[in-house]
């Protein structure tokens, strides 16, 4: 397995210059977007004299160039700067107080995806071009394509208002915030035995993980249900057949089989996750990295928005080398 | 007498129309023989073989009576018993028909554990002594499909056909993926599989193949039988003229034959000439072949389906 250390080693690496593109791309394009966070934070009635003095302060009065490099310097020394606004604190305390929230609301939602897509992917295929069929067919569009504030809207007011039986945004009720550990509530609270911190935790989640988690299954129940049947046509599947193996286990294999592709798309899937988890924060009030990076944008907060995009950029990359190495374990084919 | 098919239609619907993949099929085989159904692509034997097995999509009649029992009105579960237990079948494409992801070994003892009461252990042994049969070394247990030859391949293929003692083998163009040494040791290794006592089908259109090593030889066309026999019979003296056409086309290193390829192309099964499924393509056929379906003529220990010879036997 020596190889895979090198692979991995080289993946990482690949990650720097996609970062710095990136990273690039995001510093000029916030400082083309009109206003700055002086304005933004202060309104345009402040005198041009106290704005010339605050703007020096941050270092905005310099060329964009020499801001740039400025800037570079510091990320590569793994330093993300302060926020611009409101207190400037470290941005890298400000992403880590909000992480665990989106950490948490995105594992509940992959989950939830990962599961719906599978069971509705498996059973198409398995009644290929019957009307269940064409049942999950049609959901797996339909959930594709579902716009996730308004589906989380609609939610909101099914459960939350005519039904009243969950809450419909925060993360749990006020003063029931189990002791911190993890920063994940619904861990933190089965750790520490907080028994109603723990029920709080999970209605709250309810419904913007079940939002999230439908619209990304949709994707799911096309790849798992083309790629079952892909399998399930293959010769060495009649070959299992035709040896008298039970259907039961000749289902287990194909799965098997089909599944593998499955776990490169969840790889991909996470960066969507990451999207879909900002409009779907932003639509339950989820105090989380979504939320607190569309807040960013509106005040211009630069330093802010960069960190939280250099955070998101290395998160993807660790999760997809992640799913390579599960990949390259789990398919014999596959040596690095 | 091991298997007894009789009358035997296995027709699919298609977009095009019903295709009458095989029509009227009746043959026999007896223990211990190799019997090989030869014909060009198409012509319905791979159709037949694995309507033995009931994996044809297809709407089958008929009998299929293997050792007194009709396999087409057994239950699902009663023919899952018969598959691999009774009945073992060799595919033609050895690079596909393993499962990607299980070890060789894995493979054959889930095989032998689906039909027999064993524990993991002994039958493991019993694959260990199966590769060694095949030809394999035993710690090829450990190994992946894909780290195996195409050769190899189709060892391991033969291993999970036989690892159960079937009675019958079904062998569908077990060499032509392969190449011309591979198949040799391949047909080397069928043929002591059936001087243990076991039958073997093997399909295939290599009628050369055929008359090396089979016992009796069933010519097929179109979805019918058009000659049956004995291997030297035919060889020696075909009746049939699609089996004289296929004899023609093989060329011969050593003797200075003149090989003459046969004109035309078989039939659309949806749509079949009337009369003989052969006349647009035979030399010798008159008014009668257009016109009727020539019935299938009894001459002693050979069957031929032909007008010629159902004249001659009446006058």
């Amino acid at each position: 397995m020596g190889s895979l250390k090198e692979y991995i080693i080289m993946r990482a690496l690949l990650v720097i210059p996609t970062v710095f593109i990136l990273l690039t791309l995001v510093f000029f394009i916030l400082r083309i977007l009109p206003g700055d966070p002086i304005v933004a934070m202060l309104g345009q009635k402040v005198p041009p004299e106290v704005l010339e003095k605050l703007r020096a302060e941050l270092g905005l009065n310099k060329p964009i160039w020499e801001q740039y490099i400025d800037y570079l310097s510091h990320v590569i020394r793994g330093d993300l700067g302060r926020s611009m606004i409101w207190g400037r604190r470290p941005v890298i305390e400000e992403i880590m107080d909000r992480f665990p929230a989106t950490l948490e609301l995105t594992i509940f939602s992959f989950a939830i995806s990962v599961f719906l897509g599978i069971t509705t992917g498996s059973i198409a295929a398995f009644r290929r071009g019957s009307k269940i069929d064409t049942g999950m067919r049609l959901y797996s569009i339909i959930a594709y394509t579902l716009f996730i504030p308004w589906f989380g809207m609609l939610l909101q007011m099914l459960f939350g208002v005519y039904l009243d039986l969950l809450p419909i945004g925060g993360r749990i009720d006020p003063g029931l915030e189990p002791p911190h550990i993890t920063g994940l509530y619904v861990l933190d609270s089965i750790l520490t035995m907080h028994w109603r911190s723990l029920e709080s935790a999970l209605a709250h989640l309810i419904l913007p993980s079940l939002t999230l988690g439908i619209v990304l299954s949709g994707a799911y129940t096309r790849l798992v249900r083309n790629n079952l049947i892909e399998v399930l046509n293959q010769d060495f599947i009649r070959a299992y057949r035709a040896r008298g193996v039970r259907n039961r286990k000749i289902a287990f294999h194909a799965m098997k089989n089909a599944f593998i592709p499955i776990i490169t798309l969840m790889g991909l899937q996470f960066a969507i996750l990451l999207a879909g988890a900002v409009l779907t924060e932003t639509t339950f009030s989820w105090p989380g990295i979504g939320t607190f990076l569309l807040e960013r944008i509106q005040y211009r907060d630069y330093t802010s928005v960069q960190g939280v995009i250099v955070f998101y950029a290395l998160f993807v990359a660790m999760i997809s080398l992640i799913v390579d190495v599960i990949y390259a374990l789990l398919d014999p084919r596959v040596r690095y | 007498m091991l298997l007894e098919i009789e009358d035997l239609k296995v027709y699919y619907r298609s977009k095009k129309g019903t295709v009458k993949a095989v029509d009227g099929v009746s043959l026999r085989i007896d223990r211990g023989e190799m019997v090989g159904i030869v014909g060009e692509s198409g012509c319905g034997k791979s159709t037949l073989a694995y309507s033995i097995i009931r994996l044809v999509q297809g709407e089958v009649r008929g009998k299929i009576l293997f050792d007194g029992v009709n396999l087409l009105e057994l239950s699902e579960e009663k023919m899952r018993r018969i598959r691999g237990k009774e009945i073992g079948m060799v595919f033609q494409d050895p690079m596909t028909s393993l499962d990607p992801l299980e070890k060789i070994g894995d493979q054959i003892v889930e095989t032998i554990t689906e039909h027999e009461n064993v524990d993991e252990e002994t039958a493991m042994r019993r694959v260990r002594e199966l590769l060694l049969k095949v030809g394999l070394p035993e710690d090829r247990v450990e190994s992946y499909p894909h780290q195996l030859s195409g050769g190899q391949r189709q060892r391991v293929m033969i291993a999970l056909a036989i690892a159960l003692n079937p009675k019958l083998l079904i062998a569908d163009e077990p060499t032509t993926a392969l190449d011309v040494i591979v198949q040799e040791r391949i047909m080397d290794i069928l043929e002591g599989i059936k001087r243990e006592g076991k039958s073997v089908i093997l399909i295939t259109h290599d009628l050369a193949l055929a008359s090396e090593r089979c016992d009796r030889i069933a010519v097929m066309y179109a979805g019918w039988l058009v000659e049956m026999g004995k291997t030297s019979e035919i060889v020696k003296d075909p009746l049939h003229p699609y089996t004289k056409g296929l004899m023609d086309s093989i060329p011969d290193l050593w003797m200075k034959k003149e090989v003459k390829p046969m004109p035309g192309n078989p039939p659309d099964l949806t749509d079949p000439p009337k009369g003989c499924r052969f006349h647009p393509r035979c030399p010798l056929a008159d008014d009668v072949c257009r016109r009727e379906e020539p019935p299938t003529v009894n001459l002693g220990d050979r069957i031929v389906r032909c007008w010629r010879w159902a004249n001659a036997s009446e006058g």
